[in-house]
């Protein structure tokens, strides 16, 4: 479609904040305010809100979130303004001439004492059975404005039936207080679209196209809304009873894989500030809590650069060499989030789609073969757990498809937040663990699988060995300490040129069954390119469909979520970008610290290529095993 | 919805973005031409005003649920909307109100069997000097009794 963003300018998708000048003596400039006596100067278009943030001044908000766009309609933040007759939400005030405003007036008190009694003469549920009891913002504003009381009532029972149709969302309705952050959410940064007000008046309240069950709808369960609802409105599924039920079973042999950037969040659902990496320390907790065994998810991740980063190269020999037919750019298939929206949104993009399923679902599939052998446990008595800092690996272990070892492959997907109730439930503290190592066979990874959880670590990774696999030099030659940094941070999309140059080296033993030489490379240039958020991944998409230039690019990382899975729809609640921010760079220096740092290194990855998929990567067992399909689902609901 | 109506819906949401342009202030016009042709706006169109205007289905679900006159599901031919508020109410418009249901056999709220009336209530359409005062599809009529309501009714039956 052309250039569609002229005519697209909803009020919902200007950007949250008034663009402030650059240069602020030219346009403008600073403004003094006066808040409370106090004088600052901020510049033009500041809100209310952010200015008195500068003024270290605390105004409550509800519906205002760092990601999202304005709305100003919870009134929580409301302040006066002197000169003007009605109370002004502060979020949704930006400042362009010099004013006078106090933020603690009787008015203001009693305004914002009664949105919250109003809100609460609406929202069901008592505390002490909610499962984000301690970590409402709504309870929390309650307690901060001291209620005691329900002045207009309080329903007392629910309004709507528990929607608890998808694997991975649960919408509990009778719990809204109409913030529509979800639905910025899911329309402004996401852009899917399942969330809207419908109705009007009294009778508004958030639901789906024609208010079917999140199930039927194009929900592609990443699980942002969650992140961003105040409230419990919004949850995801938790499987965490029946995991305690199978580790009370002395039966079965209960295994659990942890996902990096879980590791590098869990420590803020114990009072930690975010950024501290808690990898060993959460092994024993685990181990304390009964699983039998714990397994890093980055194995696997190191499994599939070997899969995917193979799968590339043939479809780049087909292309180049024998000229065949072959679907360029290949897309990451990591994401479950992402397979879903493009399942939806771009089924005809299903062939770019790399086979190879996500780190989890690999290891699902080779704990109940290859582990299973080697331990002598019969397939049927294990149980397979994931801790994923995502609630769309629920539905994806839930695929049909996903069952290639004669079993379930992955039992539960658990969340971030899930795992850490449990730790709390057993009594532990997970900062005062001691440090404890993975189990074999797998054992430790590579730094390369580590940083897959922030955005653009994927195709760091591959990129590390495929480097040294063509050129035959090491990847720090190339770059320096190994890190990739135009594929680092947080731009929406990243791209990435990488010649090749006339000197290439000779065929690791891996590939020589696959490509004799590497001289059909020579002079070439390796075009990459990263997107994470479904909106940056729909911008890529649009783009390749219009013939642009990410349709020449070689191979495409996207993810679901904003950030990458550090953001993760099952990450501790708030996700912020600052947030986001300092959880990657715990990654990122995590793997800086290791010393095996590229996935083709690893030895147990070599080890299982030598033992178990012998006949080497995407090859007829590997296939089976590893790679997976995808369905034709569009964009239609009947 | 079998194909060929598919296509022709397809074809007609096309015309009519075609005649209001592609921008997202086009849908209230969009969906006001196909609930006239239509009386309601069926699933599969909303899914392709969304389409053609780059937005979201449930975008134009919760514009349609916002509207009264905008309608997702089926309604008769002729839409009667009694007006229930305080001015006509005072001049007498439970009598009316009773009559048309006796007339059509149906409760307010309801459509007829043969799809030919849908009754609903209406808040006030600006008629307060001349109530008691109803809507027929387009058409406002005044100054009802129980005996003109019926009878007007009758001429569309």
């Amino acid at each position: 479609m052309e250039s569609k963003g002229d005519f697209r300018a909803p009020v919902s998708q200007t950007p949250h904040t008034i663009e402030k000048p650059k240069d602020t003596s030219t346009i403008g400039g600073m403004i003094s305010v006066e808040i409370n006596e106090k004088k600052i100067s901020v510049p033009l278009g500041t809100t209310i809100l952010e200015a008195c943030k500068m003024a270290g001044i605390t105004i409550p908000t509800l519906c205002h979130h760092e990601d999202l766009c304005v709305a100003g309609v919870c009134r929580i933040c409301v302040v006066e303004v002197q000169g003007m007759r009605t109370l002004q939400a502060s979020c949704a005030f930006p400042i362009t001439s010099p004013i006078k405003i106090r933020t603690s007036t009787p008015m203001v008190r009693k305004a914002r004492k009664h949105v919250l009694e109003l809100l609460l003469s609406e929202h069901y549920g008592e505390c002490y059975a909610c499962f984000r009891n301690g970590k409402c913002e709504l309870q929390f504003l309650a307690k901060e404005y001291g209620i005691d009381q329900y002045t207009f009532g309080h329903v007392t029972e629910p309004q709507f039936e528990i929607d608890n149709s998808s694997y991975s969302v649960i919408r509990e309705m009778s719990k809204c207080v109409l913030c529509k952050r979800c639905v910025r959410t899911c329309i402004d940064l996401q852009e899917v679209g399942v969330l809207e007000a419908i109705d009007r008046g009294d009778k508004t309240h958030i639901g789906t196209f024609l208010e079917k069950p999140l199930a039927d709808v194009i929900c592609i369960n990443c699980g942002q809304c969650i992140n961003r609802c105040p409230t419990a409105a919004l949850r995801a599924n938790d499987p965490s009873d029946e995991i305690w039920a199978a580790i009370d079973d002395p039966k079965k042999h209960v295994v659990i894989q942890t996902a990096p950037s879980p590791r590098a969040a869990i420590g803020e659902e114990f009072g930690l500030g975010a950024g501290h990496s808690m990898t060993r320390e959460l092994n024993t907790a685990l181990r304390r809590i009964g699983f039998d065994k714990v397994f890093d998810t980055n194995f696997t991740a190191d499994l599939t650069i070997i899969e995917e980063g193979t799968e590339l190269i043939q479809r780049l020999y087909k292309a180049l060499v024998k000229k065949e037919q072959v679907a360029l750019p290949q897309f990451t298939s990591c994401s479950p989030g992402w397979v879903k929206f493009i399942e939806h949104y771009y089924p005809e993009y299903l062939d770019n789609l790399s086979s190879a399923k996500s780190p989890q679902q690999m290891f699902g599939a080779l704990i109940k073969t290859f582990y299973a052998a080697k331990a002598g446990i019969d397939p049927a008595d294990i149980v397979s757990v994931a801790v994923m800092p995502c609630s769309a690996k629920k539905f994806e272990c839930n695929r049909p498809e996903m069952n290639d070892s004669g079993y379930k492959d992955v039992d539960f997907g658990l969340t971030t937040r899930e795992l850490a109730r449990m730790i709390k439930e057993a009594g532990i503290n997970l900062p005062e663990m001691p440090k404890s190592n993975f189990d074999s066979p797998f054992g430790e990874a590579s730094g390369a699988g580590l940083i897959f959880g922030a955005t653009g670590g994927v195709m760091e990774a591959a990129i590390r060995s495929v480097v040294e696999f063509v050129l035959g030099k090491k990847a720090e030659d190339i770059f320096e300490k190994a890190n990739i940094i135009p594929l680092r941070g947080f731009d929406g999309i990243k791209y990435m040129e990488i010649p090749i140059g006339d000197m290439v080296g000779p065929v690791p033993k891996l590939l020589q069954s696959l490509v004799p030489n590497w001289d059909w490379l020579k002079g070439a240039t390796l075009k990459v390119a990263v997107a994470h958020g479904t909106a940056n991944a729909k911008k890529i998409m649009d783009d390749i469909k219009a013939g642009g230039k990410f349709s020449e690019c070689h191979f495409i990382e996207f993810m679901a979520c904003p950030g990458g899975c550090i953001g993760g729809g099952g990450q501790p609640i708030p996700t912020t970008p600052e947030i986001r921010r300092l959880r990657a760079q715990a990654i990122y220096s995590e793997d800086e610290s290791l010393e095996l740092r590229k996935s083709h290194e690893n030895p147990h990855v070599v080890k299982i290529y030598q033992e178990f998929l012998t006949e080497g990567p995407c090859s007829h067992l590997s296939h089976k095993l590893l790679h997976t399909h995808y369905v034709k689902r569009g964009r239609y609901i009947a | 919805m079998l194909v060929m109506e598919k296509n022709a819906m397809t074809e007609e949401i096309e015309l009519l973005v075609s005649k209001y342009g592609q921008s997202r202030s086009s849908l209230i016009p969009i969906l006001q031409d196909i609930q006239r042709k239509h009386k309601y706006i069926p699933d599969f169109a909303q899914q392709e005003v969304a389409r053609l205007l780059d937005i979201h289905p449930v975008e134009v679900f919760s514009v349609i649920s916002f509207y009264s006159f905008l309608n997702s599901s089926p309604q008769g031919k002729y839409i009667v909307r009694l007006c229930q508020t305080i001015s006509c109410d005072m001049q007498g418009k439970a009598a009316v109100a009773k009559a048309i249901e006796r007339e059509l056999g149906i409760k307010f709220g309801e459509t007829s069997r043969d799809n030919k009336f849908t009754l609903e209530f209406a808040n006030c359409v600006g008629m307060c000097d001349q109530g008691p005062a109803m809507i027929v599809n387009e058409r406002v009529y005044s100054k009802l009794t129980p005996e003109k309501a019926v009878q007007i009714l009758n001429e569309l039956k």
